[in-house]
């Protein structure tokens, strides 16, 4: 071997030596890059969770600060002379005589004697908008409970109307520029509003009318009894029909059904009808229940058979389920016992299934409860200011008496909407809740 | 007697007739030494009889109640003056229900005429009459179905073989209530559509490029012709629905990427329940957030926005305008709702991908996040198109937010804060309230109806085909 073949091989080892550095300069920055995107998109990952729960908490806390007002109502407590002469009325009257009395002019006379000085059409007309427009039918209310408060002086808490309520719960006695105020009242109304509070009349109750009273125009006497047990009354029948079918479709389809294309049509309808928008069940119930049938509208019978067909697909895929998961070595053992196919699944597979039936179908009918649109198809948004007694009677259902709020102009109304929400939520939370609860308690693992 | 007491008498007889088998074949078992010597258990005897009583009287109720009303007019009809039978079937319709109307008290013979008399008292005599026999009959039939029951409990016969063959049928016809249904759907949207398509030629509907359903109420007016051009709420719905797409698919696939490969247990655990709040929340709510909350917020930021683009004379944002309705808000919170949607059915599909391959990538000594980018997410793809298939199609069907957020204007635009309309909007403004039924304004609802229908149904059914052709992969 020469000199020069040495010093040859000797720079290539070097030339390896340098290349492998440089090489492995390379590999560290390319690491280094490569690590950093693992970074990156382990961030994007968490930003996007961030998000999902930022909505969350900014819907929630968006609702509940706009609703929060509505479940307290301000009342004015005020001294009322029933005086006899004026109502033409004595203890002796009877209920229909103080049914004709005018309580209206009588309730106006006691407002314009209380504030003497207000002497304009107009400012008076403002003096009687601070009180709700029914206050004189709940005086005449009271006189015909108990006559004998007739010619005393009564302390009467009044209702106080939305504007004032507004303005009281918002703006009163606190330091705002005038464009920040939220009022609709006059500056006089105001004034009003603010000797009255100065002294002490002014109070604000938890409000019971929202959960006493039906539907309304008057935003301060609107309540959601009537769409409450409105949904009741649908949830009912829709759980009444929906349950035992989906049971009885999904033992059907797992225990007994031959394999043929018959099953497989009814699995594939099942399937799709899952999926189909909800809107279409409504088209469907307008078409068949209603066109057809000549059933009438706006009644929770209906409702509850256009969510039924809403619903089975949903209880149906979840008792399928429910059936499933119980190991056919129970089937097998009450067969070897003599008993028949039917005895086997009534006596055995459908106790061990009932924990997850029972998980659907609460699922399913947390679901029809915050479904709106096809019930607005069958005719259930209409102004009902009577509490539906049945399911033939006209009623509305809350999540569509939120969609007739949302729609009024008035801000009242929208501290109204944000309320209703907040108790359909509630119902929705516990119904899941629940559901979660009994599946974790009652499921057993095999 | 109204129709619910006599069900419950129904069902009170036929528990009478149950508890009738029940001591009836106790008696037969004494004579040949018990209950063992008889050919099945006293129960299924008992719920045989109760069958028995139950199933012929409820099916002559039903039978009665929907065939009475149709037996009672035509025979109302014989007895009508003459000059009214030969009216056309219309004015025939409105002639019979004021004979109705008479009937019940509302309005007088007077008003009607003294020569309808006959035909009101012929209807009073036939509905009383009805309304006395309907309950006899029924109860009639029960007592003969449970008398028929009672001969059959023999200890020869096997009652279980009766009771369970009834129960099979039951459960078959409980399980096609699924094929009704959709039959139900596909001809009630079917035959309106067919019956609009008479009045508004099918291409006009399809390729029209104008939406304004009214319907003249003189045929002069100005705009006599309402004009249903499909093609801006189509555009309005995937525009909506694309931007829905846009925040969801993103942020849905992500999250459902950290959870199953990054997240601990305990975070999964905390995180998932907590999105899937975002699937329990009604769609109406999402609505009132989108209308009262969004659009304004949006609407507040674009005047913002316009304002410091006037100052500025960037020309193109001085001439922003936001709409109040503005297709962005609704697309916003559509986003919002499905975004647990995408997220579950993503979850499902990345865990379905085998570890196996998991583990070869990282062997090879990619990083995690390669892994998923390279191995993980082209296996799942077909899964995860599957999802964002039946995400986009719950959004095009989606109804209350577009309701309360987006508007009536159909304007044919793509600009996503201008206002739009969709298919489900019109579907509803059209139906809401009362209507006849043979305007072409309702029968368009319906039309709309079969559009959305047949869309979503493609949907379905080609996500689920990927989802399927994607698994027989790796089982």
């Amino acid at each position: 071997m020469t000199n020069q073949s040495k010093t040859d091989s000797k720079n290539s080892v070097d030339a390896v030596f340098q290349d492998r550095a440089i090489l492995a300069e390379k590999r560290a920055a390319a690491l280094k890059k490569r690590n950093k995107a693992e970074k990156r998109f382990q961030w994007a990952g968490r930003i996007s969770i961030a998000f999902g729960i930022a909505c969350v908490l900014f819907l929630f806390t968006d609702i509940i600060s706009k609703g929060a007002g509505a479940f307290t109502q301000t009342y004015v407590e005020m001294e009322i002379t029933f005086d006899q002469e004026r109502l033409g009325l004595t203890p002796q009257s009877t209920e229909k005589e103080i049914k004709a009395a005018s309580f209206g002019s009588f309730f106006k006379r006691q407002l314009r004697e209380k504030y003497p000085e207000i002497t304009g059409r107009k400012e008076k007309r403002e003096l009687y908008a601070l009180f709700t427009s029914d206050m004189p039918l709940i005086l005449r209310d009271m006189v015909i409970a108990d006559p004998s408060i007739l010619g005393s002086t009564q302390s009467i808490s009044m209702i106080a109307d939305d504007d004032f309520d507004t303005y009281y719960k918002h703006s009163y006695g606190r330091d705002l520029a005038e464009e920040d105020k939220i009022t609709r009242l006059s500056e006089m109304q105001e004034g009003i509003v603010d000797s009255l509070a100065k002294s002490g009349a002014v109070t604000k109750k938890f409000n019971t009318i929202l959960f006493t009273n039906s539907d309304s125009r008057e935003p301060e006497l609107a309540g959601i009894k009537g769409a409450i047990v409105g949904s009741i009354l649908t949830l009912l029948v829709t759980l009444v029909l929906s349950f035992p079918i989906a049971v009885a479709t999904a033992i059907y389809l797992e225990e007994f059904a031959p394999k043929n294309k018959i099953t497989d049509f009814i699995e594939v309808n099942i399937n799709n009808l899952a999926a189909v928008p909800s809107v279409i069940f409504g088209l469907l119930g307008l078409a068949i229940f209603i066109n057809f049938f000549g059933l009438p509208r706006s009644v929770p019978l209906v409702g509850g058979f256009v969510l039924t067909l809403m619903t089975l697909p949903t209880i149906i895929i979840s008792s399928r389920a429910a059936i499933k998961a119980v190991p056919p070595s129970i089937r097998e053992a009450a067969l070897g016992m003599g008993a028949s196919k039917m005895q086997t699944v009534l006596h055995h597979v459908l106790p061990l299934a009932m924990p997850g039936m029972l998980t659907g179908t609460i699922i399913g009918m947390a679901q029809a409860l915050g479904e709106t649109a096809p019930l607005l198809m069958i005719g259930m948004v209409a102004f009902i200011v009577d509490t539906p007694a049945g399911i033939t009677d006209p009623a509305t259902v809350l999540p569509v008496q939120i969609f007739l709020w949302s729609d009024s102009p008035e801000r009242a109304f929208v501290e109204k909407t944000s309320a209703a929400i907040m108790v359909l939520l509630t119902f929705l939370i516990c119904m899941n809740s629940f559901a979660v609860w009994l599946r974790k308690r009652l499921e057993r693992r095999w | 007697m109204n129709l619910s007491t006599l069900l419950l008498i129904i069902l009170a007889g036929s528990a009478v007739a149950y508890f009738l088998g029940y001591t009836r074949s106790q008696q037969i078992a004494k004579p040949i030494g018990g209950v063992r010597n008889l050919a099945a258990l006293p129960t299924y005897y008992a719920s045989m009889m109760s069958l028995w009583a139950l199933i012929p009287a409820l099916i002559v109720l039903f039978l009665w109640t929907v065939l009475d009303g149709s037996i009672i007019t035509s025979l109302v009809k014989s007895s009508l003056p003459t000059e009214a039978k030969q009216l056309s079937d219309e004015s025939l319709g409105l002639v019979m229900s004021q004979v109705y109307n008479v009937s019940q008290g509302i309005g007088s013979l007077d008003t009607l005429g003294q020569e309808y008399g006959p035909a009101v008292e012929r209807l009073n005599s036939l509905s009383s009459l009805s309304a006395k026999a309907m309950p006899v009959l029924t109860i009639l039939v029960l007592i003969i179905g449970a008398i028929l029951g009672l001969r059959a409990v023999k200890p020869t016969n096997n009652a279980r073989y009766a009771v369970e063959k009834v129960f099979n049928v039951m459960l078959f016809v409980c399980s096609s209530i699924a094929i009704f249904t959709t039959f139900g759907i596909v001809f009630s949207v079917l035959f309106e559509s067919l019956n609009f398509f008479q009045k508004v030629p099918f291409f006009d509907f399809l390729l029209g490029t104008h939406w304004s359903p009214q319907i003249a109420i003189r045929a002069d007016q100005a705009g006599a012709s309402g004009s249903f051009g499909v093609i801006p709420l189509i555009v309005g719905t995937l525009l909506i629905s694309f931007i829905a797409l846009l925040i969801a698919v993103p942020v849905g696939l992500m999250s459902a990427i950290y959870l199953s490969e990054y997240a601990s247990a305990r975070v999964r655990g905390i995180v998932k329940p907590a999105l899937e709040v975002l699937a329990g929340v009604p769609t109406v709510v999402y609505g009132f957030f989108a209308a009262l909350t969004v659009a304004p917020a949006i609407r507040r930021y674009g005047d913002q926005l316009r304002d410091w683009g006037a100052e500025n004379d960037i020309s193109f944002l001085a001439n922003l305008a936001v709409s109040s309705e503005s297709a962005l808000a609704a697309g916003l919170v559509m986003g919002v709702m499905i975004i647990p949607f995408v997220s579950s059915l993503s979850d499902d599909v990345i865990n379905a991908v085998p570890q196996s391959l998991r583990d070869g990538s990282y062997g090879l000594g990619a990083t995690q996040s390669e892994t998923i980018k390279k191995v993980i997410f082209p296996a799942a793809l077909p899964g995860v198109v599957g999802g964002v298939l039946l995400a986009a199609s719950r959004a095009i069907g989606e109804t209350m937010i577009v309701v309360m957020a987006a508007g009536l204007a159909a304007n044919l635009t793509v600009n996503p804060l201008d206002a739009v309309t969709t298919v489900t909007v019109q579907i509803v403004t059209l139906l809401v309230g009362d209507q006849e039924f043979d305007s072409a304004k309702t029968l368009a609802a319906f039309a709309l109806g079969l559009f959305l229908f047949v869309i979503t149904l493609a949907l379905n059914v080609i996500a689920l085909k990927v989802v399927k052709k994607y698994r027989e992969q790796y089982d």
